[in-house]
């Protein structure tokens, strides 16, 4: 706008809004090149097994056969060989079950919502936090599977029609559970393999060229003929944005729903309507605590501090700080409202749950999730990798405690004084647990062994050097 | 890629699915006909130590079920008639029958005859036989014509479907008082409509259960 000099005095606003430059954070560092990506990733697989990896899965294998062991003789059993008895009638089992399924949210919430959102450093982790998902979720079922006791009557969970003309009851949460976990299976599985495609392409050439006719063979079965052309690449993005606008919903819905397995009750110290935002916060911070306990070593292990860049720490510390502090709110907010709401039952619980016999379980509860992630506000505590990690393991510690003592406080002092207890897990359901560790690091070092551990194809994308204005102003 | 898949492989996922799909409605089908009790259990004809004929006995000489089945209407269990049962006209009749020695010879040492037992409800069910004969349920329901047959055989499936369909409707499965040991008769849905079934339910205070346990004790 050309201004006229005229007597119309000019407004009192800046003639232009100049916004501070803020560097974008380098993705990719050292300026790295494209065949460095693939040669660094692809390289993983293609080296010779290191011999790390082989005593790491024997001993992974050897704790897994803890929960063989404990799921067999629960089975030749029944399930009264786990600890439960009245009042406490659940305990280790829809814990852990919760446990597992709310370390998987991380992986969800980087590939779906952190996709939609264009955050462009999803990238390096996306990969293995999906991968996490996955086996989060198969050790996830392992409980509510063998919880029926006759596993092979596991089928009713699913509404298929039978001769005994039993129908699952649709107004228990339950049963919503079972499509909630079965969905989120399904789609993480479909969001991790689609992302694969170019990848086990790439490996499918590489193999071929190294004269490796099996692995190339198998690489090539599963990569399903992709060519890399301009109508693959378009399907792929179109399919990758659709099942990234499927899972977000489902980062949500799920622990929603897993709340509502405690919500929908009666009984004081679940009937809450903070349940599910309590729990959807709770599964992405214990999610990202193992995002980074597991990533952390491999990024050591296998060099990859160009590709996970502190930055990268710095967010995924960022977002458990953050979600840590909201399941202490939450914490708070029960308090508050035992308090404000001033129902006697509801009282007596919070104040058995801080001071009862389950106490010690509380203040872990507390220790772990509320202080720990705190450290995190400080950029030096973020830097010393090695600690982050320690933090880590204190918020998945913490995030079982979590469970334990919503689950069991609750259940041990209810309404009838005469029937409280206290519960203490079998050996059965220790073994069964411990085990599930195994399982899933057995699953997870297949999967570093054999797959490549992040996706090639886009890091590409967020090199500084895949920058069209590489280097060029942008205004 | 030419040299690792050959192009036939590019069909390769639409017959996979077709397979899948094939395979999945062969496998439901097979399950739901051979793997439930219509087929498993209907039709069990085992051969009895003694060729006993109900189409005999309850269909030409009009024996009545509780004649030898007698603390049905009292028990929950029917019982088997002993042998002294049999005994009662067969020490008269045909007394030498060589296909009635095991009786003859059961009702002399006091070993049961070793009949196989056929409409066999599995250990977690409870059911009461009198609680049923008492409240209209007819004998032909749950075992069929017995009165016409030579050989006892499973005549319907007795899956919980089964049993739940006439919990759930029993207005249309109930008999007069009369009725219940005539495997000839018909229900009272059939004689005069449903309207008159749903009176006789009300009337007699039918109320089958439908949770758990009322079978799952």
């Amino acid at each position: 706008m050309a201004h006229v000099e005229s007597s119309v005095p000019v407004p009192a606003i800046l003639q232009e809004v100049k916004p501070a430059v803020l560097p974008r954070a380098i993705l990719v560092e050292n300026n790295r090149s494209f065949a460095w990506i693939t040669d660094k990733i692809c390289g993983i697989i293609e080296g010779k097994t290191p011999a790390w990896w082989w005593i790491c899965f024997i001993i992974a294998c050897c704790v897994a056969s803890f929960t063989v062991a404990g799921i067999t003789y629960l089975i030749a059993t029944g399930v009264g060989v786990w600890g439960h008895a009245n009042p406490v009638n659940w305990a280790w089992d829809i814990v852990n079950f919760v446990f597992w399924i709310g370390i998987g949210h991380a992986g969800t919430l980087i590939s779906a919502i952190l996709c939609l959102l264009r955050q462009k450093w999803r990238t390096s982790i996306n990969r293995a936090a999906e991968a996490m998902t996955i086996f989060a979720v198969v050790c996830a079922a392992i409980f509510p599977v063998f919880h029926v006791g006759r596993v092979w009557y596991a089928w009713y969970l699913f509404p298929i029609p039978n001769s005994n003309w039993i129908w699952q009851n649709f107004r228990s949460p339950l049963e919503w559970d079972v499509f909630a976990v079965s969905t989120y299976g399904t789609v993480s599985v479909l969001f991790w393999y689609v992302g694969l495609l170019p990848d086990l392409a790439t490996l499918r050439d590489r193999f071929e060229a190294a004269g490796n006719k099996l692995r190339s063979f198998l690489y090539g079965l599963f990569a399903m003929g992709w060519r890399g052309s301009n109508r693959h690449w378009s399907n792929y993005e179109m399919a990758y944005l659709i099942l990234a606008g499927i899972s977000t919903p489902l980062v949500l819905s799920v622990h929603t729903i897993v709340s509502f397995d405690f919500a929908v009750s009666l009984i004081p110290g679940w009937h809450t309507t903070i349940f599910p935002p309590y729990f959807v916060a709770g599964a992405i911070f214990s999610g990202f605590g193992m995002v980074m306990t597991l990533m952390l070593p491999l990024r050591a292990v296998y060099k990859l501090e160009d590709l996970i860049t502190q930055y990268h720490i710095d967010c995924m510390c960022k977002i458990t700080l953050a979600t840590g502090t909201m399941v202490g709110y939450a914490y708070a907010m029960e308090f508050f409202i035992a308090w404000y709401g001033a129902n006697p039952y509801e009282g007596f619980t919070f104040i058995n749950r801080a001071f009862g016999p389950y106490a010690w379980a509380y203040w872990i509860m507390i220790t772990c999730n509320v202080i720990t992630p705190q450290f995190f506000w400080s950029k030096r505590i973020r830097a010393n990798t090695a600690l982050v990690w320690i933090l880590s393991i204190f918020v998945n510690v913490g995030m079982w405690f979590e469970r334990f003592v919503i689950i069991v406080t609750s259940l041990a002092r209810d309404f009838l004084p005469s029937s409280w207890g206290y519960y203490s897990p079998s050996i059965v359901e220790i073994f069964t647990f411990f085990g599930t560790f195994g399982v899933f690091s057995v699953l997870f070092l297949l999967f570093i062994r054999f797959l490549p551990i992040m996706p090639m194809a886009e890091l590409k994308a967020v090199t500084p050097q895949a920058d069209v204005h590489g280097g060029h102003d942008q205004r | 890629m030419s040299k690792l898949f050959p192009k036939s492989s590019n069909r390769l996922p639409l017959q996979i699915i077709i397979f899948l799909m094939v395979f999945g409605g062969v496998a439901t089908a097979g399950v739901t006909y051979y793997m439930t009790p219509k087929y498993t259990r209907v039709g069990y004809a085992p051969v009895q130590p003694v060729p006993f004929s109900h189409a005999l006995h309850a269909g030409q000489l009009g024996l009545d079920c509780r004649f030898c089945h007698s603390n049905v209407e009292k028990s929950g269990h029917s019982n088997v008639p002993s042998s002294q049962t049999c005994m009662n006209c067969h020490n008269q009749v045909k007394k030498d029958s060589a296909l009635l020695a095991p009786v003859r010879a059961s009702a002399e040492t006091g070993e049961a005859v070793p009949w196989v037992w056929i409409h066999a409800t599995p250990d977690h069910v409870f059911f009461n036989h009198a609680a049923h004969v008492n409240r209209g349920v007819s004998c032909v329901e749950c075992h069929g014509k017995i009165n016409e047959m030579d050989v006892v055989a499973h005549a319907k499936p007795l899956s919980m479907g089964f049993c739940l369909e006439c919990h759930r409707n029993p207005e249309t499965r109930v008999r007069e008082k009369g009725d219940i040991f005539n495997l000839d008769s018909q229900t009272i849905a059939e004689k005069s409509g449903v309207e008159a079934g749903l009176k006789f339910i009300s009337d007699w205070k039918i109320k089958p259960p439908e949770s758990c346990s009322g079978c799952h004790r």
